[in-house]
């Protein structure tokens, strides 16, 4: 890894871990616990489609998605450094953890700009 | 009588005492360390979960019916109820720190650890309430 990226990666790291920390809670409380387990009624489909339709929802779902993916790499690689003991193979772990943050933000890109109708 | 000088035999920097891969497990700070940084996995989780409704969204009614559908499946509650566990982990240990991330003066004089928290804590409710109101509108 190139010492010049390692500042832009950090920044990527802490961003994506307050959003993470601030927005990601309530989401997956109402997305994964209240709106199956019926305490809270989900949303129309009309209403989130019109949501997802207006740029601010879809520049936030953007970000809400790619940042938090980077700091999962960001840390997800340094666990495996000092947990399993590998740091030999350094090269390996970066490749896979940011390709996998390069290609998640990449599928939100182009869901986000082209698949909205 | 003082202890007798004691000379290692080889250099010290050629021995490395091995640890044992489960390191963390040896104690509770560390063990604690490991599953703040476990938490990242349920932040990448998220944010695959998140993409998976907005492609669901796009793709139109059926799909979120089938998408709002498939998460009502016990396994999916449970391992979203195990995943918010881990986010709400990342959270605390996230805003913890915060007074360490961003020293704040006003007057000349150091803003208090604890004071810097509440406020972070209090941004955290107002968040998820506006996102819970958001959300419920409709």
């Amino acid at each position: 890894m190139r010492r010049g990226l390692t500042p832009l990666l950090w920044t990527l790291f802490s961003t994506g871990g307050t959003l993470a920390a601030f927005l990601f809670p309530v989401h997956l409380f109402l997305t994964g616990v209240a709106f199956p387990l019926g305490w809270l009624e989900p949303p129309r489909y009309d209403f989130a489609l019109r949501l997802l339709v207006h740029p601010l929802t879809r520049l936030y779902f953007f970000l809400l998605i790619s940042l938090p993916l980077f700091h999962w790499a960001h840390r997800f690689r340094y666990t495996l450094y000092d947990g399993l003991k590998i740091k030999h193979l350094t090269l390996l772990i970066v490749v896979f953890t940011y390709g996998v943050a390069l290609a998640g933000t990449l599928a939100a890109a182009y869901t986000l700009l082209c698949c909205v109708p | 009588m003082s202890e007798p000088v004691r000379y290692t035999l080889y250099h010290p920097k050629w021995y490395r005492r091995p640890v044992s891969v489960w390191w963390w497990l040896q104690s509770w700070r560390y063990a604690k360390f490991v599953l703040r940084e476990l938490t990242s996995l349920s932040v990448a989780y998220f944010a695959v979960l998140a993409l998976w409704k907005v492609r669901a969204i796009t793709r139109g009614p059926e799909a979120y019916a089938a998408f709002l559908a498939r998460l009502q499946s016990p396994l999916w509650v449970a391992l979203n109820a195990l995943a918010l566990i881990f986010l709400l982990y990342h959270t605390i240990t996230w805003l913890n720190l915060a007074p360490k991330a961003m020293v704040v003066r006003l007057g000349g004089k150091r803003v208090p650890d604890r004071v810097i928290q509440a406020v972070n804590y209090l941004l955290w409710a107002a968040v998820s309430a506006a996102a819970l109101w958001v959300l419920e509108r409709g």
